[in-house]
């Protein structure tokens, strides 16, 4: 299996509502690929499913080669799957500084096998802060951010995981345009340096310039994967979007 | 680290000492309620203010520790019918067992308890395992009343050893126990605060979905707090008996138990191991006061207004509000 | 060995009796936890309150319990709301309901115990009503009007509640809360408001309940704590939010604490409703018909 993650067939309801029907998907190594739908589509859900946050009732995931299935979230996250939340959910109590420790001193730590030197922390989460212009409230608690600095916050959290795969769930949103070019530029180095990036986007521009392949989630189905060129052009994407 | 050790030993000899000058029992007696609940308040905090679950059976697992106290000492007064003629000798050599010994057991009882109950409810939602720890104590004081071998309702008397060498006072010994728990109970706790695991504890208690997603291995992270929580009530329960010489399964199940251990460490602050230990030096000061002037169901009674206002009020006790007030002036 | 059959059908229907009863007692958990997913762990001691309060009149006056609650539910209902309201505004709106909304219902909890202990004492309250005392004899079964009574009335409470959640506009819209907030606000709805609604009428029911166990069983104040693991076991067994589950689960457990008792002695009771909750949330925390 060259992919590296591979979603196979996974389904998931609740109640009776099925938000997720047996959706198969390929990411490859290094790829930057593009995640859209309406709202209510089931994107949220597949990166809960993928992450573990939630259970797949039916399907499996794999992720670099090892299946994924009853792996609880932390564990998928020690194996390199990262992502950031759709509504930014920082750690209180913790200051700016204190919230990217907590995935250094728990997923990386855990990876390398050998204990993080507190000064190496110290750096790193400067490092990170720094990349995501936050780097002036670095001892500011999350409540004192505004929107738009959470959701920096919440990418930042997840970068400081060190992953393969980092899955950025609609962290764009309510940014302005200059902002959006720094996410875009930052994302796009994070990947040059080798991470994979899932992007779930509503602001087209920005999915269109930063995808290599765009796959349309509608109703819990897969209806489109391919170059974004062709997707945006595919009748039946048109139709769900437009015709609604 | 080592140096706070020092310090936290040095401030309870100094305590100790201060405690002998008036040379009154009651000071003693009085002494043991309150720095028995250190251990308590501080044991709760570790899973409530560290981790945020809440426990409301603090009594069972204070009582388990106590039990497991009154069962050993039975057992030791039925040496010779319990146990074959041929291991007799061995087992009368080691029994009575000291109270140490007595403690590490209550302590291992109640971690057990505390790691099956978390086991069995801490998968589901935090209300839950809140809503089994009130019921395990009704449980658990149904299982105690139902077995004659620890005295069943009737209760059981422990006899206390006359006086204990070097202090004079059997009191005065339990006092310094408690007092040695309680500064193993601090140590500790000031030791996860600033460790790794700490951190863990607060990222779950802060939000436990977003921890997960960081690689933060929730479920362990709740048994240990769980277990250790438990076990640190257990061997605060473990002497109690030799401290109160006769045993009741209402007073040791009683809900003051419970509330106190949430009291003190809510009024005193949540958020660090000095919480607990303010709230309840002000709370047991203030309780040892009311139970001799007033009445000891109006003491209890104050407790509970006082544990619903701050609440309400200032949710991050008292070490909050002086956290707060500092914070303000730094950002200024 | 000759079976005691008829020790065992007593002790099924006696059970059933209870359950009846048990499901008014858990209607008022159902609403609060099971749909509005408050921990309101001081629903018992609501329940005291008004098994003491219906005391108070009946030992003084002469009324009977259960007339009592009943005319003093609209005034339960409007302490319910009060409550709500310092709830939400302390805790729900912080996002701190989890730790702290359950220590502030513990404190209440607490608090009213201990009031009652200090107002009534510790000894066993009763009241006197025409219906304590005498049963029905129908061939084997032996039905003491002093269960049938409050079962038929709690049935009766529970039936009113099915039919407000089911037929009337705000009762859906506690339904609808309980599932999606936000929707409800869309179809212009005051969600608050509706929560406060669904919070006073589960104290209300809990002034009812109250009554009916009084004529049960003697109270003293720590009662209430026994009552805990039986609500939440019934709400958890029954499923959340699931008021059918809800009186299939009372009754179950009434069955299983009442052959328990018969054939194990009384003091065991307690118990078995932690045992069915350990053993729910242990194989199927969803319940029998959860969500």
């Amino acid at each position: 299996m060259t992919s590296l993650l591979h979603v196979d067939n996974i389904s998931k309801r609740f109640g009776g509502f099925i938000a997720l029907d047996g959706i198969t998907l390929d990411v490859q190594p290094g790829e930057r690929l593009g995640l859209i739908g309406p709202n209510g589509s089931g994107k949220s859900t597949l990166v809960n499913c993928i992450c573990g946050t939630l259970q797949n009732e039916q399907g499996s995931v794999h992720f670099d080669g090892h299946t994924m299935d009853g792996l609880a979230a932390h564990e998928r996250t020690h194996r390199g799957l990262s992502r950031s939340f759709q509504l930014p959910r920082p750690f209180p109590s913790l200051t700016l500084a204190e919230n990217l420790r907590i995935p250094m001193l728990y997923t990386v730590h855990k990876r390398s096998g050998t204990p993080l030197h507190a000064d190496n922390i110290e750096v790193r989460c400067a490092e990170l802060l720094q990349m995501v212009g936050l780097e002036r409230k670095t001892r500011h608690l999350p409540r004192d951010l505004t929107q738009v600095e959470m959701r920096k916050l919440e990418l930042a959290r997840a970068m400081a995981a060190e992953p393969k795969l980092m899955i950025a769930d609609e962290a764009m949103a309510g940014l302005s345009h200059s902002e959006i070019e720094e996410i875009l530029a930052l994302l796009k180095r994070l990947n040059e340096s080798g991470i994979t990036i899932i992007l779930i986007e509503h602001i087209m521009s920005a999915v269109m310039s930063f995808s290599q392949r765009l796959i349309v989630l509608v109703t819990g189905k897969k209806i489109a994967d391919g170059k974004p060129e062709a997707v945006v052009r595919d009748p039946e994407v048109v139709r769900a979007y437009i015709g609604e | 680290m080592p140096l706070f050790t020092v310090l936290a030993v040095v401030v309870a000899l100094a305590a100790f000492m201060l405690l002998r000058i008036p040379n009154i029992e009651y000071l003693f007696v009085a002494g043991y309620t309150i720095v028995q609940y250190i251990v308590l308040a501080t044991a709760w905090n570790i899973l409530g203010g560290y981790c945020g679950y809440v426990n409301f059976g603090s009594a069972a697992f204070f009582a388990m520790g106590a039990y497991s106290t009154v069962a050993l000492a039975t057992f030791g007064n039925q040496i010779d019918e319990m146990v074959p003629e041929s291991l007799a000798p061995f087992f009368h050599l080691i029994f009575p067992l000291p109270i140490p010994v007595l403690i590490v057991f209550g302590g291992i009882v109640s971690g057990i308890v505390g790691f099956g109950t978390g086991y069995l409810t801490l998968r589901l939602r935090g209300a839950f395992f809140a809503i089994a720890t009130l019921a395990l104590s009704v449980v658990l004081a149904t299982l105690v009343v139902n077995w004659d071998f620890v005295g069943g309702s009737g209760g059981a008397y422990v006899v206390r050893p006359g006086e204990f060498p070097l202090l004079g006072s059997y009191v005065q010994y339990l006092f310094l126990l408690m007092l040695a728990l309680a500064v193993i109970a601090v140590v500790a706790a000031r030791t996860i605060e600033r460790s790794r695991l700490g951190y863990g504890f607060a990222a779950i208690r802060d939000d436990e979905l977003a921890a997960e997603a960081s690689g933060v291995p929730t479920l362990r992270l709740k048994l240990v707090a769980t277990t250790l929580s438990g076990a640190l009530m257990g061997m605060a329960g473990a002497p109690f008996p030799y401290y109160i010489g006769y045993l009741q399964p209402a007073g040791v199940f009683g809900l003051e138990y419970a509330v106190n251990s949430i009291a003190m460490p809510l009024i005193g602050g949540t958020t660090s191991w000095i919480g607990p230990v303010i709230g309840t030096i002000l709370l047991g000061t203030l309780q040892q006061v009311t139970t001799v002037t007033i009445s000891s169901a109006v003491n209890v009674l104050i407790v509970g207004v006082l544990l619903i206002a701050f609440v309400i009020i200032a949710p991050n006790g008292i070490v909050g509000l002086v956290q707060d007030r500092l914070r303000a002036r730094r950002q200024k | 060995m000759d079976f005691p059959i008829d020790l065992l059908i007593n002790a099924i229907v006696a059970g059933l009796l209870l359950g009846g009863f048990y499901a008014a007692v858990t209607a008022g958990i159902s609403i609060s936890f099971g749909m509005l997913d408050i921990v309101n762990i001081a629903h018992p001691g609501f329940i005291i309150l008004g098994s003491y309060i219906a005391y108070f009149f009946n030992i003084n006056y002469h009324v009977d319990p259960i007339f009592t609650c009943l005319v003093l539910s609209p005034v339960f209902y409007v302490f319910g709301t009060f409550i709500y309201q310092v709830y939400y505004l302390s805790f729900e709106r912080r996002g701190q309901q989890s730790l702290r909304g359950l220590a502030f219902f513990f404190g209440l909890l607490f608090v009213t115990e201990v009031v009652l202990l200090l107002v009534f004492g510790v000894d066993y309250r009763y009241v006197e009503a025409s219906y304590i005392g005498p049963s029905i004899h129908y061939g084997i079964l032996d039905l003491p009007l002093r269960m049938l009574v409050p079962c038929i009335g709690s049935l009766l409470v529970f039936g009113g509640l099915q039919l407000f959640i089911g037929r009337t506009f705000t009762g859906r819209a506690v339904l609808a809360v309980s599932q999606d907030q936000l929707a409800l606000q869309l179809m212009a709805a005051d969600p608050i408001r509706i929560k406060r609604i669904a919070f006073g009428i589960s104290i209300a029911v809990a002034a009812m309940a109250g009554a009916f166990l009084i004529i049960i069983q003697p109270v003293e104040p720590s009662v209430g704590r026994e009552y805990i693991g039986r609500v939440f076991a019934i709400c958890v067994l029954g499923g959340l939010g699931s008021m059918p589950g809800t009186l299939i689960a009372a009754m179950m457990l009434g069955v299983i604490e009442s052959i328990t008792a018969t054939f194990y002695g009384p003091s065991w009771a307690p118990a078995v409703s932690f045992g069915v909750l350990l053993l729910t949330l242990a194989f199927r925390p969803s319940g029998l018909l959860g969500r």
